[in-house]
């Protein structure tokens, strides 16, 4: 981490060694799932990693043990095509032992290439995209109807966005003055068949967010310093909040980044050792 | 047993719905309205129970998903929508987000089958019951008055998976003159009859029935009538005892030939007791021209004529069987 974000954490405690190394952790973790045989969504995994550390290691309040506390802060992977880092990350977190990520994708494993209820931590099964921000508006609203103090985060793609029941949720979101929700924008700007911009464009992106009536800001997803304060802070605005979070396909292995190719894999033995290699180097 | 009443008034579903709704939200918090601006609702609930309603607008995927999110932390939500929008246009998020996770959402739709009439096919809900009832863990009802309405509502309201409702728009005549038993999942004995059983279900459909039974009593012909307002979990063992008993069944739906009640009788006796099964059911096609819910049927195929043929068929095919022994 370097000097130059510290201004970011002043009076702000973040271990900063600990999510690097945690995020290095479930980058790894993504590589070994895309070298199973079933492969893996690399790419929106390691954009959305330190997102995942961020929100697992600093932010959410949860007991890995007691994954239905009912104290808990709900957290919903809309981009639920990113299962292999969130398995990581849950599994990093200790909701599930780390050796279990070996049997991703094969017969007897609770790890399907989409999260399931069958894994602890996953709130709801997702993967058909377009449905996390409406069970976030439906838990956020439970809670709040409730006086429960539990917020509510959810990742959602930037091809995601494309959906339409995306803004029938954001519309209703704010209309509820919902701001025990955070949604995140994994903002990678690529899609299967290429550049989001080019393909169906989402910009100006804030300025959609904040015409729907949210606060709406951008930041370094692949920062911590940004991040974590970003994502700590409680507006209590009565505005719900999106993070639109730059970030890089493939972040963290320079030969994955930026392309679109790498949206799905199936790593070889050869082209996993050369990733792992790239990763480690960069860390 | 009971009989079609003379006494009792037409009476809408739709009616007969929120007022028990408003009953049941009234004495438990965790059952919650959620609409989405279907009309009328919302006068009901905003000025009484306000923290039990929520209205989501015009947005059906949003409603499902949103329900859903509310019956994991412990809420008990009644959606409505109408049954084009659930089962159609809002039908993953049914899938995913309520059925998937076998939360106790109970989706009620109005406008069910052809009683959307005049608004044509946009609003008309013809594959509702084939869509819903595919989905693992959903109960599929439709009541046949406005008074089964209220007691299948009261039934719904604490079965601990998902419940799809289908029900009416307008007034029906009522089926049953006073209190009857309602139990999820068993059919009710409307008449009794040794030659022939039809089993239908929805308004419209029962009062076809008894009005067919009628007919054919008078042309020497026994038929048993059979109120199958659950669809699924199916009452098999009564189909087994009409397949056993008389000639073969005729099935009777506001809904496609292809996949709703009929499909499933077909499928349950194929496996259990095979028998003739004639389905009297809207043609596989859209509706083409205005008309009233009654002449909208009709013209699909669906009337009291049309099952009194399909009876005489099975009864008559049993005869020329018995020719040919």
């Amino acid at each position: 981490m370097t000097v130059q974000t510290a201004d970011a954490l002043v009076g702000v405690d973040v271990d900063l060694v600990e999510l690097e190394g945690r995020a290095l952790a479930v980058r790894e973790h993504v590589l070994a799932l895309g070298a199973t045989p079933i492969g893996t969504h690399v790419g929106g995994s390691l954009s959305a990693a330190d997102i995942l550390v961020a929100l697992y290691f600093d932010v959410l309040r949860v007991r890995p043990d007691e994954p239905r506390w009912s104290g808990r802060d709900h957290f919903l992977l809309s981009k639920g095509h990113a299962g292999a880092a969130l398995y990581a990350t849950l599994a990093e977190r200790g909701f599930l032992p780390t050796a279990e990520l070996a049997g991703y994708g094969r017969p007897g494993s609770r790890l399907m290439a989409h999260p399931t209820l069958a894994v602890p931590g996953v709130e709801f099964a997702t993967g058909s995209l377009g449905h996390g921000l409406s069970l976030g508006v439906g838990l956020a609203l439970a809670a709040r109807r409730a006086l429960r103090p539990n917020r509510v985060y959810v990742l959602l793609g930037d091809g995601e966005l494309q959906e339409g029941s995306v803004w029938e949720a954001a519309m209703s979101a704010a209309h509820f003055g919902l701001d025990n929700l955070t949604a995140v924008v994994d903002r990678n700007r690529l899609q299967i068949n290429g550049s989001t911009e080019d393909r169906m464009a989402l910009e100006p992106l804030t300025d959609k967010w904040r015409a729907f009536g949210w606060n709406a800001s951008t930041v370094d997803g692949h920062d911590f310093a940004e991040l974590v304060p970003a994502l700590r802070s409680a507006p209590g605005s009565g505005r719900p909040t999106v993070l639109i979070a730059d970030t890089v396909k493939g972040r963290g292995v320079r030969h994955l980044e930026h392309r679109k190719q790498g949206h799905f894999a199936k790593l070889s033995q050869a082209a996993y050792e050369r990733a792992l290699a790239a990763l480690r180097a960069a860390a | 047993m009971s009989g079609p009443a003379v006494a009792a008034a037409p009476a809408s579903d739709r009616a007969a719905y929120r007022e028990t709704l408003l009953e049941l939200a009234r004495a438990d918090s965790r059952i919650w309205c959620v609409d989405s601006d279907t009309g009328g609702l919302e006068k009901l609930f905003e000025t009484e129970l306000p923290d039990q309603y929520v209205d989501l607008g015009i947005a059906e995927a949003n409603l499902m998903s949103v329900g859903a999110a509310l019956a994991s932390t412990g809420v008990l939500p009644f959606v409505n929508t109408m049954a084009a929008f659930a089962s159609a246009r809002a039908l993953e998020q049914v899938k995913v987000d309520i059925a998937y996770h076998s939360l106790p959402v109970r989706i009620v739709a109005t406008h069910s089958g052809f009683s959307a009439a005049h608004l044509g096919p946009t609003h008309h809900a013809q594959q509702d019951l084939a869509a819903m009832r595919a989905l693992p863990g959903m109960t599929v009802m439709t009541p046949a008055d406005a008074a089964e309405t209220a007691r299948m509502v009261r039934a719904a309201a604490y079965l601990p998976g998902p419940v799809y409702i289908r029900i009416g728009r307008a007034e029906t005549d009522p089926v049953y003159s006073g209190e009857a038993e309602f139990t999820v999942g068993r059919a009710v004995e409307l008449r009794s009859g040794g030659d022939v059983t039809i089993v239908a279900a929805g308004s419209y459909p029962v009062l076809f029935a008894v009005e067919a039974a009628e007919r054919l009593a008078a042309l020497g012909i026994g038929a048993t009538v059979l109120n199958m307002h659950t669809i699924k979990p199916l009452d098999v063992p009564a189909l087994v005892r009409a397949a056993a008993t008389t000639a073969g069944i005729v099935t009777v739906e506001d809904h496609s030939v292809l996949g709703g009640l009929g499909g499933a009788v077909a499928e349950a006796t194929a496996a259990h007791y095979p028998t003739r099964v004639l389905r009297v059911g809207a043609a596989d096609a859209f509706c083409s021209r205005p008309g009233s819910h009654r002449e909208q049927l009709k013209a699909a195929g669906v009337s009291p004529e049309h099952v009194v043929a399909a009876a005489r068929a099975v009864v008559r095919g049993r005869s020329e069987l018995d020719v040919h022994a």
